[in-house]
């Protein structure tokens, strides 16, 4: 698709817990003087007013791709109601997918890229989590569900952080970090927030996955200064760096960020792995990451890397949900610019270990 | 040479039908548009018209949209409102043997009689197609793992017909041996009814969306490649084995809508850029029926001789193509 033809409607896929406020956030987006005409995709018609948009009601239904991979997961219901949207072109000019407190994100975003025609027709723009400050914690404890949403999220509204203390929120902060390090966090109550910072975000856009995203890209800068990044500096309830593995300064080095919780008492599935090195070899790298992702797919929620290829003046970004993945080249490297590579897995699991040796394993000669 | 009656409808054009004389297009905006007759334009449906069929008499149009309605539009620009089902949008559509209509909306159908009671009908998943059978009121529809046959009127369970995998829409041979869909990958699936054999077509770039049954009975015309993929039902086990005639082959645009002439065995194919084209079977000789422009094909119809074809496109283009006077 060529990306200065690209008139595909945009996609927003909000998503969060029961009760974590998903409807006053599509509320203040509907009712917001903005000019921009949504067409809504509701699991229930609810209360939610809707003078000037589309509301479509939708079950979420979960369609196998017929090819074998258990992780080839598509929402039956999306394809068919963009197609039927389609039919109404010119009535809306964005579209909201609102899924259930309990619903997996990645078949809904899965279902952008895998379904030809919808693929043609809209592209998803970011997936946009509403957290509970208050109960989040608890649910992280009891549901799969809570943990994957934030491990797949562009942006999470942390949201009700009237009802927590501020200790309370570094903590919660924390564990959202640790799962993802690399969502942009907002902290709202009652989902106040600027329209701006939800929609239009572009986060599945190759040129643009990590302009959305500074900690990511500020890491690098402290990773010789060690840092750990984001999210070790606010977790003070778990422990104090004597993870087993060395932090050799001398070297491309693991940032001792979301992993560095190893051997820590520990409820949560999903972590996050994020890995630096200098300029890497592409056909070593792409060789591993087409295994890792054949072989890891199903356990790997979202994978994000902006990568500097050897005699390449391009940076070279990749994206990947389980195993879809897609690269391609965003722009030359500036002059003030450290040429690095830098790759984040966020997945249920993964050996870190392992996937850090192996990213390194590709750096050039 | 075939000589073009351009009209513009507004929105995408969901289907096209001759009624008699009277070519109807039914845009997905709300409206049916004519040519050919009294009426030029009639609203129908409040927030968009998303599926249409010809009645089995020819004589009207029956349309879903997006306001749970379901109506029956005649070449008058009359409007019969059938049933509603509020809040839903009805997307899919099969009209009947006796003037009956079905249609559904997730994981209910509907079969309205022509006395105006309405049978409904659940799955555990959501209805992809329907279609009726062409004799006795048997109602297939195709769904995720296969399909299910409901009697509309008879008590007794549901036949069921399996096989793995997203199905979409379904339709019956013209002589009710074979059913065949179209599915989320690109593939058909069939089955001999008389033993519920199987069969794969397989080979497709593209999602099959458009299917069309020649003139007796013959071929499975469908879209989904850069030619139109007629798949032989001739012999005792249907396209097994045999290899499909390609018609209308172009390196540069998919096809999207086929359509079989009614009489000949001759083909009309519109293509992803907006051509059309009618193809003969046996010697595949092609003519030129419209220029790429304007959106791909969304919608073909012969009148009922075969002498002229009714297009539409998505991006609102339509007309009548006139072959013989």
């Amino acid at each position: 698709m060529s990306e200065a033809a690209d008139s595909r409607i945009p996609v927003t896929v909000l998503t969060g817990y029961l009760g974590a406020g998903k409807t006053t956030l599509l509320n203040r987006i509907l009712s917001e003087n903005h000019g921009t005409r949504y067409a809504v995709i509701v699991n229930e018609f609810g209360e939610i007013g809707i003078d000037n948009d589309l509301l479509v009601e939708s079950d979420e239904e979960v369609y196998e791709m017929n090819n074998g991979c258990i992780c080839c997961t598509v929402r039956g219901d999306l394809i068919r109601t963009v197609e039927n949207l389609m039919k109404r072109k010119g009535a809306f000019d964005a579209i909201i997918v609102e899924t259930t407190g309990v619903a997996d994100p990645a078949p809904v975003a899965q279902t952008f890229f895998m379904d030809d025609d919808v693929r043609e027709a809209a592209k998803l723009d970011a997936v946009v989590a509403v957290v509970d400050a208050r109960h989040v914690q608890q649910r992280l404890k009891d549901t799969k569900e809570a943990e994957d949403q934030i491990a797949f999220s562009d942006v999470i509204l942390l949201n009700k952080t009237d009802l927590v203390s501020a200790e309370e929120l570094v903590g919660v902060e924390a564990a959202i970090r640790k799962i993802n390090p690399y969502a942009k966090i907002h902290h709202t109550e009652r989902c106040q927030i600027e329209i701006g910072d939800v929609l239009d975000r572009g986060a599945f856009e190759l040129d643009r996955i990590l302009d959305l995203d500074p900690e990511f890209l500020k890491k690098a800068e402290h990773a010789h200064d060690h840092e750990c990044g984001p999210d070790c500096d606010h977790d003070h309830h778990h422990h104090g760096h004597d993870h087993g593995h060395a932090h050799d300064h001398d070297h491309p080095d693991h940032e001792c960020g979301p992993d560095c919780d190893h051997d820590h008492e520990d409820t949560h599935s999903v972590k996050s792995f994020s890995f630096t090195a200098g300029d890497l070899e592409p056909k070593v790298f792409f060789d591993w990451i087409n295994q890792v992702t054949q072989i890891q797919g199903p356990n790997i929620l979202r994978m994000k890397g902006i990568l500097a290829f050897k005699d390449d003046p391009q940076r070279y970004v990749v994206q990947g949900i389980h195993m879809i993945v897609e690269g391609n080249h965003q722009r030359d490297w500036k002059d003030d610019e450290k040429r690095e590579s830098r790759i984040v897995f966020i997945g249920r699991e993964l050996d870190g270990a392992a996937l850090k040796t192996a990213f390194e394993a590709c750096v050039a000669e | 040479m075939p000589v073009t009656a351009p009209l513009d409808t507004d929105g995408f054009v969901v289907s096209a039908t001759f009624l008699g004389d009277v070519a109807a297009f039914a845009s997905g905006e709300g409206s049916v548009f004519f040519a050919g007759g009294p009426e030029t334009q009639t609203p129908v449906h409040k927030n968009g018209l998303l599926c249409a069929t010809p009645s089995l008499d020819g004589k009207a149009l029956i349309t879903g949209g997006g306001d749970g309605k379901i109506c029956k539009v005649s070449a008058d620009g009359s409007v019969e409102e059938l049933a509603e089902q509020p809040r839903k949008w009805i997307d899919l559509i099969a009209a009947g043997p006796q003037d009956s209509v079905a249609f559904a909306s997730g994981r209910t159908a509907w079969v309205r009689l022509k006395t105006g009671e309405i049978k409904e009908f659940q799955l555990p998943r959501a209805f992809a197609g329907l279609a009726f059978a062409p004799k006795g009121m048997r109602l297939a529809a195709s769904r995720y793992d296969g399909v299910t046959l409901f009697w509309v009127n008879a008590a007794g369970d549901p036949q069921e017909l399996s096989w793995k995998g997203a199905h979409g829409l379904v339709t019956y041979s013209p002589d009710g041996k074979y059913l065949v869909t179209t599915m989320q990958e690109n593939a058909l699936h069939g089955w001999r009814l008389a033993d519920s054999q199987d069969m794969r077509m397989t080979g497709y770039p593209a999602k099959v969306k458009s299917v069309s049954w020649s003139a007796k009975n013959k071929y499975l015309a469908t879209s989904g490649a850069q030619a139109a993929i007629l798949w032989p039902f001739t012999g005792k086990s249907g396209p097994m084995g045999q290899a499909p005639l390609e018609l209308g082959v172009r390196g540069d645009s998919m096809v999207t809508t086929v359509c079989c002439h009614p009489q000949e065995e001759m083909l009309a194919i519109g293509y992803q850029d907006g051509m059309v084209m009618a193809v003969r079977f046996h010697d595949n000789a092609e003519v030129l029926l419209r220029r790429p422009g304007a959106g791909p094909v969304s919608a073909l119809a012969w009148d009922k001789k075969g002498n002229r074809l009714a297009f539409g496109t998505e991006e609102g283009a339509a007309g009548v193509i006139t072959l013989v006077d």
